[in-house]
């Protein structure tokens, strides 16, 4: 989502966030990602159980050094009630991604198998293609991705979504 | 009669007790305008935005209290860019009011319709697009409360001309915190930290306090004086902390860093210990910064947790007010022994003074040094940006918290006189003087106007070398004499472009005017003056660290032989 691409790969990490519900909070957010050369591969943006304030869920890459700096400024904003990182051990991570496959006859069963391995549901069928939609965490979505590649017409991902375990909160 | 948006803006103006707002009408911004007609608050309409920004910078700087701005839409908005930035990077408190084009109207183009909101982003502590004007009395009790606490900061409101007409029903809330969930301050560390840091003091053979912005904005000037002299430890000022501990007293090594003074550099070299008291290890300091204090303790003091782990992981951080913990702090600590280390300092210091070669033409530093002098370093002084600025520094030995108002992060030309004008508003009976370049002051000299048309006794020092200085001087130093873009060939008479502004013009030619003309300038006070010093030529600032040297590397005088690029930015 920024417009330079990281010459290494480093990486991803992922912050949740609770943001004051008021205008331009999502520009301020962007602007230090971009300003410190961190690439955002996801973001999800949603209202929380308050209606004052919106959760949002980033992940993204860059120099660790900078990381930490991040945080730092991202809890600085005057609208940021909250910021932190989510360690997979302590968090529950999950994404939803819709795939469209193309389908021939032939092809069909054998993709209707990879579904149902995954516990995937079949949300649009048509003589050539089924959409399919998969919940789980990204190297799920990346592994049944990797399995149907040859037959994928089109992929969106929601990005992903972190809920802390226990009685910590997120 | 209900209240209109306007209104609203003008009633909090008055609850938090604004003197002044400075600035310049348009279109977009004529309600508040005329809210503004009846009321018992002072319009100073200034000839330029940018110069409006820099006034309420100056005042603010110079009285603690938020310096406002209100200028109209579209260019009148993005005029004040570099003020913000301005002040943003130097932690000024100050709110800057743009008309908007009517609601219905926004992102269509639409005449002086400028998204100031979104160009302005990075540049201020927090901002405002108010789309309705029940949301003002809101938004004017945030931005204030919001500028001037924790680490204060530039605040944009944006009004659209539609919300400042229409009427108004909400009350300005009562309780601040409900209003802003999100924004805490620190104003206590943690009492685990305040011990570490203790220890870590009473190990130091060879303390040095690093003073910057920070205490300045604190006013931990008369705790930071005890607590300096409680440890014996000497005590540094970054160029914005200067005022914050008396440069006159036998603790001081006055300002460190690029341009600081050799002593202050070698004792940073040296020293075992160095605490950061509201100052943020900027690039102007630390030279290269893997060569910068590498078997020194580190302990930083800073009300801003972002600041923390930024440049240099410190072995104690100290989040909090600089005032609240040095009060703490003194309290657990006992003297040091620093015989032996004031010693080394007190021979650092007679050898290698801060000098000039007083023979042959006249000299930036003799005007400066006797400026000092005459003014018996009471004046506030405001500067410009470049080589002028760094003599003011080195020669100006402040005292006073308030008395040196200079644009340090950001740098900005053009900040010497706006901002000296808002320092006398702010400080009627107070001498205020600003040193410029003949460079930075052609940037707002026309301000001048609004300095003569309220009589303000605001001396103008111009350090006049024809050049743009402190970029010579890189050129003659390290790029092989190659002058590029830096003759300043067709300036005005300023004596005369003064005059014409009703102002009265000095000129120093000779070092024999020097002391007789400043002291001329000092005895007139019927408005503005103006001081034309035309000084040699080719004079470069030292000492000196080249951008991204070591400190070590630091140049006390003039090289004989070609120096390399410097590695570091600027």
């Amino acid at each position: 989502m920024s417009d330079s691409t990281p010459t290494e790969t480093f990486e991803k990490r992922t912050i949740s966030m609770r943001v004051h519900n008021r205008p331009g909070v999502l520009s301020r957010v962007a602007q230090i990602f971009a300003r410190r050369g961190f690439n955002i591969d996801s973001l999800v943006v949603s209202r929380g159980h308050s209606r004052d304030f919106s959760r949002m869920t980033i992940t993204c890459q860059g120099d660790p050094k900078v990381f930490e700096q991040i945080i730092k400024q991202l809890y600085k904003l005057v609208d940021t009630t909250h910021a932190a990182e989510h360690v997979k051990a302590k968090a529950v991570e999950r994404e939803l991604a819709l795939f469209k496959i193309q389908v021939d006859e032939k092809a069909r069963t054998e993709i209707f198998q990879i579904i149902d391995v995954f516990k995937g549901r079949t949300v649009d069928i048509s003589d050539t293609t089924v959409a399919v939609e998969v919940t789980g965490d990204s190297g799920k979505i990346n592994a049944f991705e990797n399995l149907i590649k040859d037959r994928l017409m089109e992929m969106v991902r929601s990005g992903k979504l972190v809920l802390a375990r226990g009685e910590e909160l997120t | 009669m209900p209240m209109t948006g306007a209104d609203v803006v003008i009633e909090s103006f008055r609850r938090h007790d604004v003197e002044y707002v400075f600035g310049l009408p348009g279109g977009a911004v004529m309600p508040i305008f005329d809210s503004i007609f009846d009321s018992k608050i002072k319009l100073v309409l200034t000839r330029h935005e940018q110069g409006a920004t820099h006034m309420a910078d100056g005042y603010a700087r110079a009285t603690g209290k938020p310096g406002v701005v209100l200028v109209t839409s579209g260019p009148g908005a993005t005029n004040t860019v570099t003020g913000l930035l301005t002040a943003h990077m130097d932690s000024a408190p100050m709110i800057v009011i743009s008309g908007q084009q009517i609601t219905p109207m926004l992102g269509k183009d639409a005449f002086q319709e400028a998204d100031i909101f979104g160009i302005t982003i990075p540049v201020v502590k927090h901002s405002y697009l108010v789309k309705d004007s029940n949301d003002l009395p809101r938004v004017m009790r945030e931005a204030f409360h919001l500028c001037n606490t924790g680490r204060p900061g530039p605040i944009l409101i944006d009004i659209p001309k539609d919300v400042a007409s229409g009427e108004c029903t909400a009350s300005f809330p009562e309780n601040i915190s409900d209003c802003l969930p999100g924004y805490e301050n620190p104003g206590m560390c943690d009492i685990d930290d305040i011990y570490k840091a203790v220890d870590l003091i009473h190990q130091s053979k060879k303390p040095l306090l690093y003073v910057g912005q920070g205490a300045r904005i604190s006013r931990s000037g008369p705790i930071l004086l005890e607590f300096a002299r409680k440890l014996n430890a000497p005590v540094t000022t970054t160029l914005l902390g200067k005022g914050a501990f008396p440069e006159t007293d036998d603790l001081s090594v006055g300002m460190l860093g690029m341009h600081g003074t050799a002593y202050a550099n070698k004792t940073v070299v040296d020293c075992d210990l160095i605490f950061s008291v509201g100052a943020r290890w900027d690039d102007r300091i630390t030279g290269k910064l893997s060569e910068f204090c590498p078997n020194a303790t580190k302990i930083h003091l800073d009300i801003d947790p972002a600041e923390q782990g930024k440049i240099i992981q410190p072995d104690v951080s100290l989040v909090g007010d600089a005032t609240n913990i040095l009060s703490e702090l003194i309290k657990h600590v006992h003297p040091l022994e620093t015989g032996d280390w004031l010693k080394q300092i007190q021979s650092w210091k007679k050898k290698f003074p801060l000098k000039y070669n007083r023979k042959g033409g006249l000299k930036a530093q003799h005007v400066l040094d006797a400026f000092y002098e005459l003014t018996e370093g009471k004046a506030i002084v405001t500067t410009d940006v470049g080589q002028h600025q760094m003599w003011a520094a080195q020669f100006y030995r402040t005292s006073l918290n308030h008395q040196w108002i200079t644009s340090g992060g950001a740098g900005t030309m053009g900040f010497g006189l706006p901002s000296a004008i808002g320092a006398q508003f702010g400080c009627p009976d107070e001498p205020v003087w600003t040193v410029v370049g003949d460079g930075g002051f052609q940037m707002t000299f026309m301000e001048l106007a609004t300095a003569f048309i309220h009589k303000l006794p605001i001396k103008v020092l111009i350090i006049n070398n024809a050049y743009l200085g402190m970029v010579r001087q890189w050129q003659e130093l390290f790029f092989d004499n190659r002058y590029s873009g830096v003759d300043l060939v067709g300036n005005p008479d300023f004596v005369k472009l003064s005059e014409s502004f009703g102002c009265k013009g000095f000129r120093i030619k000779r070092p024999g005017d020097v002391r007789r003309i400043l002291q001329q300038a000092i005895d007139y006070n019927d408005g503005p003056c103006v001081i034309d010093a035309c000084v040699e030529k080719e004079d470069n600032v030292f000492p000196m660290i080249p951008a991204g040297a070591a400190i070590s590397e630091m140049i006390v005088e003039k090289p004989t032989h070609k120096l390399a690029k410097p590695t570091g930015s600027t």
